[in-house]
């Protein structure tokens, strides 16, 4: 049976067919879907789970590899360097059922803090990778990396990024198929896992050794394929450069890489030998390049025409290729002209009347990773940094450590509560620790919002949706030793800023819980608003755009001349805003901030404007 | 040789159901036989931003992505994000808009104009191969504003010979239950909406 399936949905069935037992993941995009298809779709034969950050995904899957099942974890690349640690040794212990991890690159940081190019921890870690280019290969190679890891002993790598991940082709479906490893604990293989520096020894040149086994299995791998045609010009690549590459230039000969590390020597050579000139196409860094010049030979182009930095696509391709022989298709109009319409936060979002109390407080905020970096774009403005999960925390402390009581009152911390369990838990305990001052503002929306809604162990339901533990955050932060929990609900403007004002202030380290804020696009939980919508009183709009400042997408401008031009008791106004009733929730945000009563309760009876 | 492959653009705005559409056309093209190969374009995954999918179909799809200046026909569910995409479109390129506006933040807080004339734009550069349809009405008429993307695609059904059964099969296998009423209504009032003869 065919079906057309995502990337990421078809790597989940892949892991159902290759018999897993047991897949791990921390949301994050592009990779996200994957653990939510097999939490969904195969929850009777996987037990799939959400972790509490990549780290624990990864430590869970080769617990269970570790017994004898067929395990994975699967993340963003910014996730595997959480999950580096437990990794690299990994590399050495192998596995005893196949290992799997799948790294999501995300060329152009679509929705990443940064770019990576994950085929370096292969070579770094000393581990096969396997590289997709559509959907049918995301399945088959997920499948064969569970044979290949038993094989090798070794944790395989799955590289997919944002195209592969997020496309969606057709897919040949296969049954499951059960593991026969016997599930055991077996003592004797104690130096086999216990990487002790006497152990660590012993399996230093075993990895070796299984690079040496593994390259020679790359030269007759089904999946690194020579195509020859033009004879003059020979392309390699891998992944979905390939689609794009032969899209453009079907006539040329190819050498598809299915394994990026390690790369099959004899295979190259051969090519070498069939065609004149070689081409390398990668996105981002010169990875086959660097090896393939290393090898000793040349190549006629690579990163020298093709970018090394963000997303290819087949016309950045034709371009770098071609040269001045490319023509470009006629412009019409001057698209960058146009407004744009970048991601916002959606109308009656919790996040947005506490960063617009942040900026009221004039407060330097270090940021983290979630929505509400959002909030650094205009007109709110309200974060100035974004590193990784958790990281706001421990730099807030690091400004107040110098800054000392000078600092107090002018700066805070501020994560979701997602990212407060993946990486905030451990700063937050490092502040306390070493006796600092700062705040950190814990933005409880009720799920991990940016990633689609999923559950986390502070919602108190797991990814099949079984109720479980439920965080409570404030008698975490106690237990850390912070003395001052405040708990505030963000839709209540004044007492949010008193509240952060105070605990700025405070000497002491401290932290802020925002309560009763679920997500607005949360499926199981829905804030209920005094009011279901609000509404403009153009008898006494003055046109000040105070409640513009807040940037929500339901509350527009109009200019007005004339008549308009003038509110019912007599003031001069340029404008008058509208609220748009289909988009307006009733958060009642904007009427605390509009100063002249012009924002008032819509009704029901009304209708639809 | 050329154009084996045909290349659709998808454009809207997040949450209008611009990739519900585009994986309802892959199902449909799936079944009558062709390969099909489909990529979601837009920024973090919030509500809000511009989306634009890219489908395509043929007999063998290599590249998910289309082709700068390779679109045959774009399917745009709000007129600036139509508008954006036009410089992406052939010169024989069909285009189907619906007429419906949903102002950027910077319309909305003044600070920048909402294009006009849109429609004209297009019929200035694709004459006689611009067609323009009333969506959102058509769907609130129906019982749902949200099923504009539906009420398109019925549109859209019209420049293929595909037996109308097909495209609702298909389009009630991504829909609960619970609106496939209210769908099909939309995909026949689409349907009906626009001819094509």
């Amino acid at each position: 049976m065919e079906k057309v399936l995502q990337g990421n949905y078809a790597i989940a069935r892949g892991a159902w067919e290759a018999g897993v037992k047991v897949a791990c993941a921390y949301p994050g995009t592009p990779s996200s879907e994957i653990i939510y298809a097999i939490g969904t779709l195969y929850k009777n034969d996987i037990q799939a789970e959400w972790s509490v950050n990549e780290k624990v995904s990864l430590e869970v899957a080769s617990g269970a590899s570790i017994v004898g099942a067929r395990a994975m974890a699967s993340m963003k690349h910014v996730g595997l360097n959480v999950a580096s640690d437990p990794l690299m040794t990994l590399s050495y212990t192998g596995v005893k059922g196949g290992l799997l991890v799948v790294v999501a690159d995300d060329p152009y940081s679509h929705s990443s803090q940064n770019e990576q190019d994950s085929r370096h921890w292969a070579r770094f870690g000393k581990m096969p990778m396997l590289e997709p280019s559509d959907s049918q290969e995301c399945k088959e190679f997920t499948k064969l990396s569970f044979d290949l890891s038993e094989q090798f002993d070794t944790p395989v790598l799955l590289r997919s990024e944002t195209r592969v991940s997020h496309s969606f082709s057709i897919v040949k479906l296969g049954e499951r198929k059960e593991s026969t490893i016997t599930l055991s604990f077996n003592k004797k293989e104690t130096p086999k896992y216990t990487m002790v520096p006497i152990y660590v020894r012993q399996r230093r040149p075993l990895v070796e050794e299984r690079m040496k086994k593994l390259e020679v299995f790359a030269d007759a791998f089904q999946y690194n394929v020579m195509e020859i045609n033009d004879p003059n010009i020979g392309v390699i690549t891998s992944g979905v450069c390939y689609c794009y590459t032969k899209e453009v230039f079907p006539e040329y000969s190819y050498l598809k890489l299915g394994m990026v590390w390690p790369l099959p020597r004899k295979l190259i050579a051969d090519f070498y030998k069939k065609v004149k000139k070689v081409i390398i196409v990668e996105e981002l860094d010169p990875f086959l390049e660097t090896e393939i010049r290393a090898m000793g030979y040349k190549v006629f182009h690579g990163k020298d025409v093709i970018p090394s930095i963000f997303e290819l696509s087949p016309e950045i391709i034709e371009k770098a290729l071609k040269g001045k022989k490319y023509k470009a298709p006629k412009e019409r109009i001057n698209t960058e002209e146009l407004p744009k319409r970048p991601p916002n936060m959606c109308s009656g979002c919790s996040h947005r009347p506490l960063f617009y109390a942040l900026k009221k407080l004039d407060l330097f905020v270090f940021g983290d990773i979630g929505c509400y970096t959002l909030a650094a774009a205009p007109p709110l403005n309200a974060i100035h940094t974004t590193i990784c999960m958790g990281a706001g925390v421990g730099q807030a402390f690091g400004a107040a450590k110098v800054l000392g009581k000078e600092g107090l009152g002018k700066a805070c911390a501020v994560l979701g509560d997602s990212t407060f369990l993946h990486a905030g838990v451990t700063p937050l305990m490092d502040v306390v620790y070493n006796k600092g001052n700062s705040t950190t503002i814990i933005l409880d929306n009720w799920a991990t919002g940016m990633t689609g809604l999923q559950e986390h162990p502070g919602t108190g339901f797991t990814i099949t949706g079984e109720p479980t533990n439920k965080i409570d955050y404030e008698a975490l932060a106690r237990a850390l030793g912070v003395e001052h929990v405040r708990k505030v609900d963000p839709y209540n403007i004044k007492e949010t800023m008193e509240v952060i004002k105070e605990e700025v202030e405070r000497d002491a380290p401290s932290v802020i819980v925002m309560v009763n804020g679920p997500c607005m696009l949360h499926r199981r939980e829905k804030r209920k608003f005094e009011h279901p919508f609000y509404t403009i009183d153009t008898d006494k709009c003055r046109g000040c755009q105070m409640c513009l400042e807040i940037g929500c997408p339901a509350i527009s401008w109009k200019d007005v001349s004339g008549e308009e031009a003038m509110t019912k008791d007599g003031h001069k106004r340029k404008g008058v805003v509208a609220i748009n009733r289909l988009q307006c929730p009733g958060c009642g945000v904007c009427q605390q901030i509009c100063k002249f009563e012009a924002i008032i309760p819509g009704k029901e009876e009304g209708g639809v404007q | 040789m050329k154009n084996q492959v045909i290349n659709v653009l998808l454009s809207g705005v997040g949450g209008q159901g611009t990739i519900l559409a585009s994986d309802i056309l892959c199902s449909v093209f799936q079944e009558v036989g062709y390969d099909v190969k489909k990529a979601e374009v837009h920024g973090m995954a919030q509500r809000g931003g511009d989306v634009t999918t890219h489908f395509r179909f043929g007999k063998k799809v290599y590249s998910p992505l289309i082709k700068y200046g390779d679109v045959d026909f774009l399917i745009a569910l709000e007129l600036l994000e139509g508008l954006r995409n036009i410089n992406w479109l052939r010169k024989d390129a069909k285009v189907l808009l619906n007429e419906q506006v949903t102002f950027p933040p910077a319309v909305t807080r003044g600070t920048m104009k909402y294009p006009v004339d849109v429609v004209k734009t297009f019929k200035k550069f694709f004459n006689g191969n611009t067609y323009s349809i009333k969506g959102l009405d058509i769907a609130i008429r129906c019982g749902d504003s949200r099923a504009v993307n539906i009420v398109t695609l019925g549109a859209f059904s019209n420049f293929f010979e595909i037996e109308e059964e097909i495209w609702e099969r298909n389009l009630l296998e991504h829909l609960p239950k619970k609106v496939h009423d209210l769908n099909i209504q939309a995909f026949r009032e689409g349907r009906k909406v626009l001819s094509l003869s």
